[in-house]
Protein backbone atom coordinates (compact mmCIF):
# COMPACT_ATOMS: atom_id res chain seq x y z
CA UNK A 1 0.00 0.00 0.00
CA UNK A 2 1.50 3.33 -0.96
CA UNK A 3 1.92 6.09 1.42
CA UNK A 4 -0.54 8.39 -0.01
CA UNK A 5 -3.43 5.61 0.42
CA UNK A 6 -2.24 5.41 4.57
CA UNK A 7 -2.54 9.17 4.53
CA UNK A 8 -5.86 9.32 3.07
CA UNK A 9 -7.14 6.70 5.34
CA UNK A 10 -5.17 7.82 8.26
CA UNK A 11 -6.66 11.96 7.51
CA UNK A 12 -10.61 10.39 7.48
CA UNK A 13 -9.49 8.75 10.72
CA UNK A 14 -8.69 11.40 12.10
CA UNK A 15 -11.47 13.74 11.10
CA UNK A 16 -13.95 11.04 12.33
CA UNK A 17 -12.20 10.92 16.07
CA UNK A 18 -11.72 15.04 16.17
CA UNK A 19 -15.15 15.75 15.08
CA UNK A 20 -16.97 15.72 18.40
CA UNK A 21 -13.98 17.92 19.62
CA UNK A 22 -14.42 20.20 17.13
CA UNK A 23 -18.21 20.33 17.01
CA UNK A 24 -18.16 20.79 21.28
CA UNK A 25 -15.90 24.00 20.89
CA UNK A 26 -17.67 25.18 17.75
CA UNK A 27 -21.23 25.06 19.60
CA UNK A 28 -19.71 26.51 22.67
CA UNK A 29 -19.00 29.91 21.05
CA UNK A 30 -22.38 29.81 18.83
CA UNK A 31 -25.50 32.07 20.19
CA UNK A 32 -28.31 29.95 21.49
CA UNK A 33 -30.09 31.23 17.86
CA UNK A 34 -27.39 30.33 15.36
CA UNK A 35 -27.01 26.83 17.25
CA UNK A 36 -31.08 26.23 16.73
CA UNK A 37 -30.06 26.98 12.59
CA UNK A 38 -30.73 24.21 10.42
CA UNK A 39 -28.37 23.30 8.12
CA UNK A 40 -26.03 24.26 10.99
CA UNK A 41 -23.25 26.73 10.20
CA UNK A 42 -19.46 25.00 10.50
CA UNK A 43 -17.86 28.00 12.45
CA UNK A 44 -19.73 30.53 14.48
CA UNK A 45 -20.52 33.69 13.11
CA UNK A 46 -19.66 35.73 15.65
CA UNK A 47 -17.77 33.86 18.47
CA UNK A 48 -19.20 34.62 22.02
CA UNK A 49 -17.37 33.71 25.21
CA UNK A 50 -20.47 34.42 27.18
CA UNK A 51 -21.79 31.06 27.57
CA UNK A 52 -18.91 29.87 29.55
CA UNK A 53 -19.41 32.88 32.06
CA UNK A 54 -23.37 31.69 31.67
CA UNK A 55 -22.96 28.46 32.50
CA UNK A 56 -20.43 28.75 35.85
CA UNK A 57 -23.97 31.67 36.61
CA UNK A 58 -26.33 28.79 36.10
CA UNK A 59 -25.07 26.02 38.52
CA UNK A 60 -22.04 26.50 41.01
CA UNK A 61 -19.64 24.77 39.43
CA UNK A 62 -16.91 26.32 41.23
CA UNK A 63 -17.74 24.26 43.84
CA UNK A 64 -17.93 21.10 41.59
CA UNK A 65 -14.32 22.22 40.24
CA UNK A 66 -13.06 22.42 43.55
CA UNK A 67 -14.82 19.37 44.90
CA UNK A 68 -13.47 17.64 42.26
CA UNK A 69 -9.62 18.74 42.56
CA UNK A 70 -9.99 17.73 46.61
CA UNK A 71 -10.91 14.52 45.67
CA UNK A 72 -8.69 14.15 42.87
CA UNK A 73 -5.58 15.21 45.45
CA UNK A 74 -6.91 13.07 48.08
CA UNK A 75 -7.10 9.84 46.46
CA UNK A 76 -4.03 10.33 44.73
CA UNK A 77 -1.92 10.87 47.97
CA UNK A 78 -4.13 8.10 49.99
CA UNK A 79 -3.43 5.94 47.41
CA UNK A 80 1.00 6.86 47.45
CA UNK A 81 0.61 6.27 50.76
CA UNK A 82 -1.20 2.63 50.95
CA UNK A 83 0.03 0.95 47.49
CA UNK A 84 3.75 2.16 48.16
CA UNK A 85 3.63 0.47 51.65
CA UNK A 86 2.15 -2.58 50.75
CA UNK A 87 3.88 -3.06 47.86
CA UNK A 88 7.41 -3.25 49.90
CA UNK A 89 6.03 -5.15 52.53
CA UNK A 90 4.82 -7.73 49.98
CA UNK A 91 8.25 -7.04 47.81
CA UNK A 92 10.92 -7.29 50.37
CA UNK A 93 9.64 -7.98 53.57
CA UNK A 94 9.31 -11.67 55.13
CA UNK A 95 6.46 -12.55 56.82
CA UNK A 96 3.93 -15.21 57.76
CA UNK A 97 0.98 -15.40 55.45
CA UNK A 98 2.60 -13.41 52.45
CA UNK A 99 1.82 -15.18 49.63
CA UNK A 100 -1.99 -15.94 50.81
CA UNK A 101 -2.28 -12.00 51.55
CA UNK A 102 -1.34 -10.88 48.14
CA UNK A 103 -3.76 -13.61 46.22
CA UNK A 104 -6.99 -11.99 48.18
CA UNK A 105 -5.51 -8.61 47.03
CA UNK A 106 -5.54 -9.91 43.62
CA UNK A 107 -8.58 -11.60 43.86
CA UNK A 108 -10.07 -8.67 44.78
CA UNK A 109 -9.45 -6.88 41.91
CA UNK A 110 -11.36 -9.52 40.05
CA UNK A 111 -14.77 -7.67 41.08
CA UNK A 112 -16.34 -6.01 38.86
CA UNK A 113 -17.39 -2.64 40.38
CA UNK A 114 -21.33 -2.41 39.95
CA UNK A 115 -20.89 -5.60 42.34
CA UNK A 116 -20.46 -3.72 45.46
CA UNK A 117 -22.39 -0.50 44.98
CA UNK A 118 -25.32 -1.35 46.71
CA UNK A 119 -23.87 -2.92 49.84
CA UNK A 120 -20.79 -0.20 50.04
CA UNK A 121 -23.54 2.78 49.83
CA UNK A 122 -25.30 0.54 52.73
CA UNK A 123 -22.09 0.88 54.86
CA UNK A 124 -21.20 4.30 54.28
CA UNK A 125 -24.90 5.37 54.70
CA UNK A 126 -24.77 3.57 58.40
CA UNK A 127 -22.08 5.32 59.44
CA UNK A 128 -23.53 8.71 58.28
CA UNK A 129 -20.44 8.76 55.70
CA UNK A 130 -22.90 9.70 52.23
CA UNK A 131 -22.89 13.21 51.31
CA UNK A 132 -19.03 13.34 52.60
CA UNK A 133 -15.03 13.66 50.84
CA UNK A 134 -14.62 10.54 53.08
CA UNK A 135 -17.17 8.74 50.91
CA UNK A 136 -15.61 10.02 48.04
CA UNK A 137 -12.11 9.27 48.47
CA UNK A 138 -11.67 6.68 50.76
CA UNK A 139 -13.25 3.55 49.57
CA UNK A 140 -11.12 4.22 46.50
CA UNK A 141 -7.76 4.94 48.11
CA UNK A 142 -6.43 1.30 47.32
CA UNK A 143 -5.17 0.71 43.68
CA UNK A 144 -4.05 -3.14 43.88
CA UNK A 145 -3.07 -2.84 39.98
CA UNK A 146 -0.47 -0.17 41.17
CA UNK A 147 0.37 -2.72 44.40
CA UNK A 148 1.19 -4.80 41.59
CA UNK A 149 3.21 -3.09 39.69
CA UNK A 150 5.35 -1.36 42.60
CA UNK A 151 5.65 -5.17 43.81
CA UNK A 152 6.89 -6.10 40.64
CA UNK A 153 9.10 -3.34 40.54
CA UNK A 154 10.31 -3.25 44.34
CA UNK A 155 11.69 -6.95 43.41
CA UNK A 156 13.96 -5.95 40.76
CA UNK A 157 15.97 -3.68 43.21
CA UNK A 158 19.63 -5.21 44.02
CA UNK A 159 19.51 -6.73 47.37
CA UNK A 160 22.68 -4.92 48.20
CA UNK A 161 21.28 -1.46 48.55
CA UNK A 162 19.11 -2.48 51.12
CA UNK A 163 21.46 -4.40 53.08
CA UNK A 164 24.08 -1.32 52.53
CA UNK A 165 21.24 1.24 53.96
CA UNK A 166 20.61 -1.24 56.99
CA UNK A 167 24.06 -1.13 58.06
CA UNK A 168 23.79 2.80 57.83
CA UNK A 169 20.97 2.74 60.12
CA UNK A 170 18.52 3.47 58.11
CA UNK A 171 14.88 2.42 59.31
CA UNK A 172 12.46 0.79 57.19
CA UNK A 173 10.41 4.27 56.56
CA UNK A 174 14.21 5.81 55.67
CA UNK A 175 15.17 3.28 53.24
CA UNK A 176 11.48 3.84 51.54
CA UNK A 177 11.68 7.15 51.29
CA UNK A 178 15.34 7.91 50.68
CA UNK A 179 16.02 4.74 48.26
CA UNK A 180 12.87 3.00 47.28
CA UNK A 181 10.80 6.10 46.12
CA UNK A 182 14.01 7.92 44.30
CA UNK A 183 14.50 4.99 42.21
CA UNK A 184 11.49 4.52 41.15
CA UNK A 185 10.05 7.94 39.84
CA UNK A 186 8.74 6.29 36.44
CA UNK A 187 6.14 3.72 37.88
CA UNK A 188 4.92 6.65 40.76
CA UNK A 189 4.68 8.91 37.86
CA UNK A 190 2.38 6.10 35.86
CA UNK A 191 0.30 5.59 39.30
CA UNK A 192 0.03 9.14 39.45
CA UNK A 193 -1.31 9.75 36.17
CA UNK A 194 -3.90 6.67 36.28
CA UNK A 195 -5.46 7.91 39.18
CA UNK A 196 -5.64 11.84 38.29
CA UNK A 197 -7.04 10.82 35.32
CA UNK A 198 -9.45 8.13 36.84
CA UNK A 199 -10.57 10.10 39.83
CA UNK A 200 -11.45 13.77 37.55
CA UNK A 201 -13.42 11.59 35.01
CA UNK A 202 -15.39 9.09 38.00
CA UNK A 203 -19.14 9.66 37.79
CA UNK A 204 -21.02 6.61 38.83
CA UNK A 205 -19.61 6.20 42.45
CA UNK A 206 -20.01 10.14 43.21
CA UNK A 207 -23.24 9.78 41.57
CA UNK A 208 -24.23 7.61 44.34
CA UNK A 209 -22.24 8.39 47.55
CA UNK A 210 -22.66 12.04 47.01
CA UNK A 211 -26.75 13.92 47.58
CA UNK A 212 -26.62 17.35 47.77
CA UNK A 213 -25.46 20.32 45.31
CA UNK A 214 -22.70 21.67 47.37
CA UNK A 215 -21.07 17.67 47.13
CA UNK A 216 -20.96 17.59 43.31
CA UNK A 217 -17.66 17.06 41.62
CA UNK A 218 -17.41 18.07 38.16
CA UNK A 219 -18.51 15.37 36.17
CA UNK A 220 -22.26 14.67 38.50
CA UNK A 221 -22.05 18.23 38.10
CA UNK A 222 -22.08 18.62 34.12
CA UNK A 223 -24.47 15.29 34.28
CA UNK A 224 -27.22 17.49 36.81
CA UNK A 225 -26.62 20.81 34.47
CA UNK A 226 -27.11 18.25 31.16
CA UNK A 227 -30.43 17.23 32.30
CA UNK A 228 -31.50 21.04 33.57
CA UNK A 229 -30.39 22.65 30.53
CA UNK A 230 -31.48 19.56 28.33
CA UNK A 231 -31.67 21.80 25.32
CA UNK A 232 -29.61 24.98 25.57
CA UNK A 233 -26.68 23.22 23.61
CA UNK A 234 -24.17 25.99 23.70
CA UNK A 235 -24.12 26.01 27.40
CA UNK A 236 -24.11 22.64 27.77
CA UNK A 237 -21.05 22.30 25.39
CA UNK A 238 -19.52 25.34 26.87
CA UNK A 239 -19.88 23.21 30.21
CA UNK A 240 -18.24 20.11 28.55
CA UNK A 241 -15.33 21.76 27.49
CA UNK A 242 -14.27 23.61 30.96
CA UNK A 243 -14.55 20.05 32.19
CA UNK A 244 -12.16 17.73 29.54
CA UNK A 245 -10.03 20.83 29.52
CA UNK A 246 -7.53 20.72 32.98
CA UNK A 247 -7.03 16.65 31.51
CA UNK A 248 -6.64 18.16 28.04
CA UNK A 249 -3.68 20.85 29.28
CA UNK A 250 -2.56 18.04 31.35
CA UNK A 251 -2.21 15.88 28.21
CA UNK A 252 -0.96 18.04 25.71
CA UNK A 253 2.16 18.88 28.34
CA UNK A 254 3.16 15.12 29.49
CA UNK A 255 1.51 13.26 26.39
CA UNK A 256 4.41 10.92 26.33
CA UNK A 257 4.35 10.01 29.78
CA UNK A 258 0.83 9.47 29.47
CA UNK A 259 0.77 7.00 26.71
CA UNK A 260 3.68 5.36 27.63
CA UNK A 261 1.87 4.84 30.97
CA UNK A 262 -1.43 3.35 29.28
CA UNK A 263 1.19 1.05 27.29
CA UNK A 264 2.72 -0.38 30.09
CA UNK A 265 -0.80 -0.80 31.60
CA UNK A 266 -1.42 -3.53 28.79
CA UNK A 267 1.45 -5.98 29.09
CA UNK A 268 0.71 -7.86 31.63
CA UNK A 269 3.21 -9.96 33.91
CA UNK B 1 31.46 -6.54 48.14
CA UNK B 2 32.30 -7.24 52.05
CA UNK B 3 29.15 -4.72 53.03
CA UNK B 4 26.95 -6.97 51.07
CA UNK B 5 28.34 -9.92 53.08
CA UNK B 6 28.22 -8.37 56.13
CA UNK B 7 24.88 -7.49 55.85
CA UNK B 8 23.52 -10.70 55.16
CA UNK B 9 24.99 -12.44 58.30
CA UNK B 10 23.77 -9.25 60.03
CA UNK B 11 20.15 -9.57 59.16
CA UNK B 12 19.86 -13.12 58.14
CA UNK B 13 19.14 -14.68 61.27
CA UNK B 14 16.00 -12.30 61.99
CA UNK B 15 13.55 -14.34 59.94
CA UNK B 16 10.38 -12.39 60.03
CA UNK B 17 9.60 -8.29 59.72
CA UNK B 18 6.64 -8.09 61.42
CA UNK B 19 6.87 -4.62 60.85
CA UNK B 20 5.20 -5.59 57.36
CA UNK B 21 1.47 -5.91 58.83
CA UNK B 22 1.86 -2.46 59.76
CA UNK B 23 3.09 -1.52 56.28
CA UNK B 24 -0.11 -3.62 54.91
CA UNK B 25 -2.69 -2.12 57.78
CA UNK B 26 -4.00 0.78 56.10
CA UNK B 27 -4.76 -1.19 52.63
CA UNK B 28 -5.58 -3.91 54.25
CA UNK B 29 -8.41 -1.70 56.24
CA UNK B 30 -9.86 -0.39 52.97
CA UNK B 31 -10.07 -3.53 51.37
CA UNK B 32 -11.83 -5.19 54.03
CA UNK B 33 -14.41 -2.48 54.71
CA UNK B 34 -14.67 -1.63 51.12
CA UNK B 35 -14.32 -4.65 48.53
CA UNK B 36 -14.37 -8.10 50.82
CA UNK B 37 -17.22 -7.20 53.24
CA UNK B 38 -19.75 -5.75 50.40
CA UNK B 39 -19.35 -8.56 48.36
CA UNK B 40 -20.12 -11.02 51.33
CA UNK B 41 -22.91 -8.11 52.35
CA UNK B 42 -24.06 -8.43 48.54
CA UNK B 43 -24.50 -12.27 48.46
CA UNK B 44 -25.96 -12.75 51.45
CA UNK B 45 -28.47 -9.60 51.02
CA UNK B 46 -29.53 -11.33 47.45
CA UNK B 47 -31.82 -14.05 49.39
CA UNK B 48 -33.34 -10.84 51.28
CA UNK B 49 -36.56 -8.75 50.74
CA UNK B 50 -34.74 -5.69 51.87
CA UNK B 51 -36.14 -1.95 50.13
CA UNK B 52 -35.81 1.04 51.55
CA UNK B 53 -39.03 1.01 53.70
CA UNK B 54 -39.69 -2.17 55.74
CA UNK B 55 -38.85 -4.78 57.56
CA UNK B 56 -36.26 -7.06 55.84
CA UNK B 57 -37.39 -10.55 55.68
CA UNK B 58 -35.21 -14.10 54.23
CA UNK B 59 -36.88 -15.38 51.30
CA UNK B 60 -34.59 -17.67 49.62
CA UNK B 61 -34.21 -17.94 46.39
CA UNK B 62 -37.13 -15.27 45.36
CA UNK B 63 -35.09 -12.52 44.18
CA UNK B 64 -33.21 -15.29 42.11
CA UNK B 65 -36.68 -16.67 40.76
CA UNK B 66 -38.27 -12.51 40.06
CA UNK B 67 -35.07 -12.37 37.89
CA UNK B 68 -36.06 -15.33 36.41
CA UNK B 69 -39.12 -13.88 34.56
CA UNK B 70 -38.26 -10.35 34.89
CA UNK B 71 -38.73 -9.27 31.04
CA UNK B 72 -37.07 -5.82 31.39
CA UNK B 73 -33.79 -7.81 32.77
CA UNK B 74 -33.76 -10.26 29.99
CA UNK B 75 -34.12 -7.00 28.06
CA UNK B 76 -31.23 -5.45 29.60
CA UNK B 77 -29.14 -8.83 28.89
CA UNK B 78 -30.01 -8.85 25.31
CA UNK B 79 -29.50 -5.18 24.97
CA UNK B 80 -25.98 -5.94 26.93
CA UNK B 81 -25.48 -8.80 24.59
CA UNK B 82 -25.80 -7.35 21.71
CA UNK B 83 -23.77 -4.04 22.60
CA UNK B 84 -20.50 -6.14 23.68
CA UNK B 85 -20.93 -8.20 20.51
CA UNK B 86 -21.06 -4.77 18.33
CA UNK B 87 -18.48 -2.52 20.55
CA UNK B 88 -15.44 -5.35 21.21
CA UNK B 89 -15.01 -6.36 17.46
CA UNK B 90 -14.89 -3.23 16.06
CA UNK B 91 -13.32 -1.40 18.34
CA UNK B 92 -10.42 -4.18 18.27
CA UNK B 93 -10.12 -4.51 14.68
CA UNK B 94 -10.19 -0.45 13.71
CA UNK B 95 -7.44 -0.45 16.06
CA UNK B 96 -5.13 -2.91 14.90
CA UNK B 97 -5.64 -1.21 11.37
CA UNK B 98 -4.87 2.29 12.39
CA UNK B 99 -2.24 1.36 14.93
CA UNK B 100 -0.69 -0.67 11.49
CA UNK B 101 -0.70 2.45 9.82
CA UNK B 102 0.96 4.65 12.61
CA UNK B 103 3.51 2.32 12.53
CA UNK B 104 4.30 2.78 8.97
CA UNK B 105 7.79 5.39 8.61
CA UNK B 106 4.94 8.59 7.48
CA UNK B 107 4.88 12.62 8.17
CA UNK B 108 2.38 13.84 10.75
CA UNK B 109 3.08 11.06 12.98
CA UNK B 110 3.12 13.17 16.27
CA UNK B 111 -0.59 14.89 14.88
CA UNK B 112 -1.97 11.81 13.64
CA UNK B 113 -1.15 10.43 17.10
CA UNK B 114 -2.38 13.20 19.32
CA UNK B 115 -5.71 13.37 17.87
CA UNK B 116 -6.46 9.77 17.84
CA UNK B 117 -5.37 8.73 21.47
CA UNK B 118 -7.29 12.35 22.84
CA UNK B 119 -10.27 10.50 24.30
CA UNK B 120 -8.07 8.47 26.34
CA UNK B 121 -8.06 11.41 28.66
CA UNK B 122 -11.77 13.07 27.75
CA UNK B 123 -14.57 12.45 30.74
CA UNK B 124 -17.47 10.34 29.35
CA UNK B 125 -20.00 12.61 30.79
CA UNK B 126 -18.85 15.58 29.05
CA UNK B 127 -18.11 13.55 25.78
CA UNK B 128 -22.26 11.69 26.39
CA UNK B 129 -23.47 15.41 26.03
CA UNK B 130 -21.63 16.50 23.16
CA UNK B 131 -22.62 13.06 20.74
CA UNK B 132 -26.44 13.62 22.34
CA UNK B 133 -26.08 16.73 20.18
CA UNK B 134 -24.08 15.31 17.64
CA UNK B 135 -27.24 12.93 17.69
CA UNK B 136 -30.27 15.66 17.83
CA UNK B 137 -32.59 14.44 15.53
CA UNK B 138 -33.74 18.09 14.81
CA UNK B 139 -30.46 20.18 14.93
CA UNK B 140 -27.87 17.33 15.03
CA UNK B 141 -25.17 17.06 12.41
CA UNK B 142 -25.80 13.95 11.61
CA UNK B 143 -29.20 14.64 9.90
CA UNK B 144 -27.46 17.43 8.76
CA UNK B 145 -25.48 15.71 6.79
CA UNK B 146 -28.03 13.57 6.00
CA UNK B 147 -30.05 15.68 4.43
CA UNK B 148 -26.46 17.21 2.43
CA UNK B 149 -27.20 14.36 0.72
CA UNK B 150 -30.91 13.93 -0.11
CA UNK B 151 -31.57 11.64 2.56
CA UNK B 152 -34.17 11.82 5.18
CA UNK B 153 -33.01 12.19 8.84
CA UNK B 154 -32.81 9.72 11.60
CA UNK B 155 -34.65 9.98 14.79
CA UNK B 156 -30.70 8.26 16.08
CA UNK B 157 -31.37 8.38 20.35
CA UNK B 158 -35.15 8.49 20.17
CA UNK B 159 -35.38 5.52 17.62
CA UNK B 160 -36.38 1.90 19.59
CA UNK B 161 -36.72 0.61 16.20
CA UNK B 162 -34.46 -2.23 15.86
CA UNK B 163 -31.37 -1.88 13.27
CA UNK B 164 -32.26 -4.98 11.63
CA UNK B 165 -35.97 -3.47 10.90
CA UNK B 166 -34.52 -0.66 9.58
CA UNK B 167 -32.06 -2.53 7.11
CA UNK B 168 -34.17 -5.20 5.50
CA UNK B 169 -36.90 -2.92 5.89
CA UNK B 170 -40.13 -5.43 7.53
CA UNK B 171 -41.11 -5.21 10.42
CA UNK B 172 -38.98 -8.03 13.30
CA UNK B 173 -39.47 -8.60 17.03
CA UNK B 174 -37.25 -9.10 20.02
CA UNK B 175 -33.58 -11.19 19.11
CA UNK B 176 -34.46 -10.79 15.24
CA UNK B 177 -34.75 -7.27 15.36
CA UNK B 178 -31.25 -6.88 16.73
CA UNK B 179 -30.18 -3.95 18.69
CA UNK B 180 -32.60 -0.57 18.65
CA UNK B 181 -31.45 2.53 16.62
CA UNK B 182 -30.76 4.28 19.92
CA UNK B 183 -28.30 1.48 21.19
CA UNK B 184 -26.45 1.71 18.05
CA UNK B 185 -25.58 5.43 18.69
CA UNK B 186 -24.41 3.92 22.35
CA UNK B 187 -22.26 1.50 20.14
CA UNK B 188 -20.95 4.19 17.51
CA UNK B 189 -19.77 6.36 20.31
CA UNK B 190 -18.58 3.61 22.68
CA UNK B 191 -16.25 2.58 19.40
CA UNK B 192 -15.23 5.90 19.08
CA UNK B 193 -13.92 6.39 22.64
CA UNK B 194 -12.23 2.74 22.46
CA UNK B 195 -9.83 3.49 19.82
CA UNK B 196 -7.28 5.90 21.33
CA UNK B 197 -7.03 3.34 24.33
CA UNK B 198 -6.74 0.22 21.67
CA UNK B 199 -4.73 1.97 19.62
CA UNK B 200 -2.30 2.72 21.85
CA UNK B 201 -1.90 -0.77 23.05
CA UNK B 202 -2.16 -2.13 19.62
CA UNK B 203 0.77 0.38 18.97
CA UNK B 204 3.20 -0.97 22.13
CA UNK B 205 2.73 -4.83 20.55
CA UNK B 206 3.48 -3.21 16.97
CA UNK B 207 6.73 -1.99 18.26
CA UNK B 208 7.86 -5.34 19.71
CA UNK B 209 8.00 -7.04 16.36
CA UNK B 210 11.57 -6.76 15.27
CA UNK B 211 12.41 -5.62 11.60
CA UNK B 212 14.14 -8.61 10.85
CA UNK B 213 11.06 -10.63 10.64
CA UNK B 214 9.67 -8.60 8.22
CA UNK B 215 13.18 -8.62 6.01
CA UNK B 216 13.19 -12.28 6.04
CA UNK B 217 9.10 -12.63 4.94
CA UNK B 218 10.12 -10.32 1.94
CA UNK B 219 13.44 -12.22 0.66
CA UNK B 220 11.10 -15.06 0.77
CA UNK B 221 8.79 -12.95 -1.54
CA UNK B 222 6.07 -12.01 1.13
CA UNK B 223 4.65 -8.76 0.22
CA UNK B 224 1.56 -6.48 1.86
CA UNK B 225 -1.09 -8.21 3.18
CA UNK B 226 0.84 -11.43 3.33
CA UNK B 227 3.23 -9.66 5.98
CA UNK B 228 0.40 -8.63 7.73
CA UNK B 229 -1.57 -11.81 7.98
CA UNK B 230 1.50 -13.73 8.08
CA UNK B 231 3.30 -12.08 10.39
CA UNK B 232 1.70 -8.94 12.28
CA UNK B 233 -1.23 -10.66 13.52
CA UNK B 234 0.26 -13.99 14.86
CA UNK B 235 2.68 -11.76 16.86
CA UNK B 236 -0.09 -9.32 17.62
CA UNK B 237 -2.44 -12.16 19.20
CA UNK B 238 -1.64 -11.79 23.00
CA UNK B 239 -1.89 -8.04 22.45
CA UNK B 240 -5.50 -9.10 20.67
CA UNK B 241 -6.51 -11.43 23.59
CA UNK B 242 -5.57 -9.10 26.40
CA UNK B 243 -7.82 -6.44 24.52
CA UNK B 244 -10.76 -8.52 24.08
CA UNK B 245 -10.99 -9.08 27.75
CA UNK B 246 -10.56 -5.78 29.04
CA UNK B 247 -12.89 -4.28 26.42
CA UNK B 248 -15.49 -6.68 27.18
CA UNK B 249 -15.51 -6.15 30.81
CA UNK B 250 -15.15 -2.46 29.75
CA UNK B 251 -18.49 -2.97 28.27
CA UNK B 252 -20.17 -5.22 30.21
CA UNK B 253 -19.22 -2.27 32.86
CA UNK B 254 -20.92 0.29 30.69
CA UNK B 255 -23.33 2.70 32.41
CA UNK B 256 -23.13 6.76 32.46
CA UNK B 257 -23.44 6.92 28.12
CA UNK B 258 -27.28 5.19 29.09
CA UNK B 259 -27.71 7.88 31.89
CA UNK B 260 -26.56 10.83 29.87
CA UNK B 261 -27.43 9.89 26.62
CA UNK B 262 -30.79 8.80 26.32
CA UNK B 263 -33.62 10.33 27.61
CA UNK B 264 -35.57 9.04 29.57
CA UNK B 265 -32.36 6.99 30.93
CA UNK B 266 -32.64 3.16 29.93
CA UNK B 267 -34.09 4.69 26.29
CA UNK B 268 -36.83 4.96 23.87
CA UNK B 269 -39.46 1.71 25.08
CA UNK B 270 -35.69 0.58 27.69
CA UNK B 271 -33.88 -0.39 24.50
CA UNK B 272 -30.78 1.02 25.49
CA UNK B 273 -31.23 -0.13 29.43
CA UNK B 274 -27.99 -1.95 29.46
CA UNK B 275 -27.30 -4.66 32.66
CA UNK B 276 -25.53 -1.93 35.11
CA UNK B 277 -27.62 0.42 34.26
CA UNK B 278 -30.45 -1.61 34.64
CA UNK B 279 -29.14 -2.53 38.28
CA UNK B 280 -28.20 1.36 39.28
CA UNK B 281 -32.29 1.56 38.63
CA UNK B 282 -33.41 -1.00 40.40
CA UNK B 283 -30.85 -0.12 43.90
CA UNK B 284 -30.64 3.64 43.74
CA UNK B 285 -34.02 4.55 41.98
CA UNK B 286 -36.58 1.93 43.15
CA UNK B 287 -34.43 1.20 46.09
CA UNK B 288 -35.45 -2.77 45.47
CA UNK B 289 -31.82 -3.29 47.40
CA UNK B 290 -32.10 -7.35 47.55
CA UNK B 291 -33.53 -8.00 44.35
CA UNK B 292 -30.26 -5.81 42.74
CA UNK B 293 -27.74 -8.28 44.91
CA UNK B 294 -29.29 -11.09 42.50
CA UNK B 295 -28.88 -8.84 39.14
CA UNK B 296 -25.53 -7.97 40.64
CA UNK B 297 -24.50 -11.69 41.25
CA UNK B 298 -25.54 -12.30 37.81
CA UNK B 299 -23.08 -9.65 36.02
CA UNK B 300 -20.30 -10.93 38.14
CA UNK B 301 -20.85 -14.57 36.86
CA UNK B 302 -21.48 -13.38 33.58
CA UNK B 303 -17.99 -10.96 33.67
CA UNK B 304 -15.98 -14.11 35.52
CA UNK B 305 -16.97 -17.06 33.39
CA UNK B 306 -16.71 -14.90 29.88
CA UNK B 307 -13.21 -14.29 31.49
CA UNK B 308 -12.61 -17.70 31.73
CA UNK B 309 -13.73 -18.86 28.99
CA UNK B 310 -12.36 -16.57 26.58
CA UNK B 311 -8.81 -17.44 28.31
CA UNK B 312 -9.98 -21.54 27.43
CA UNK B 313 -10.89 -21.04 24.25
CA UNK B 314 -8.19 -18.93 22.94
CA UNK B 315 -5.03 -19.50 24.84
CA UNK B 316 -4.58 -22.50 22.96
CA UNK B 317 -4.28 -21.02 19.12
CA UNK B 318 -2.57 -17.82 20.39
CA UNK B 319 1.00 -17.53 19.14
CA UNK B 320 3.56 -16.56 22.58
CA UNK B 321 6.73 -15.57 21.72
Amino acid sequence: MNKKTVHIILIFGAIWMALPFFWMASTSLKTQDEALKFPPTIIPKNLVFSNFLEAFKQVDFTRYFINSIIMTTGAVLLVYFTTTLSAYAFARLKFPGRESLFTLFLAMMMIPMPVYLAPSYVILSKFRFIDTFFALIVPWGVNIFAIFLLRQHFKTLPQELFDAAKIDGLNHWQIIRYIVIPLSKPIIVTIGIFEIITNWNSFLWPLIVTHSDSMRTIQTGLAYFAQAESTNYPLLCAASTFTILPLIILYFFVQGQIMESYARSGLKE
Amino acid sequence: MTTSYIGVSLFVHKRYDNVAYLFLLPALIIILIFRFYPIIQAIGMSFYNWSIAGPLKFIWFKNYYRLFIDPKFYQSLLNTFWYVLGVVPLSIILSIVIAYFLNQKIKGQGIYRTIYYLPVVTSIVAISVVWRWIFNPDRGIFNAIFNLFGMEGLKWLNDSRGVFELLFNTELSGFFAGPSIALCCLMIMAVWYNLGYCIIICLAGLQNIPAQYYEAARIDGAKGWQLFWNITIPILSPTIFYLLITQSIIAFNTFTPVYVMTQPPGGPLGTTSLLVYYLYEQSFRLWNLGYANAIAFIVFVIIFTLTKFQQGFLEQRIYYE
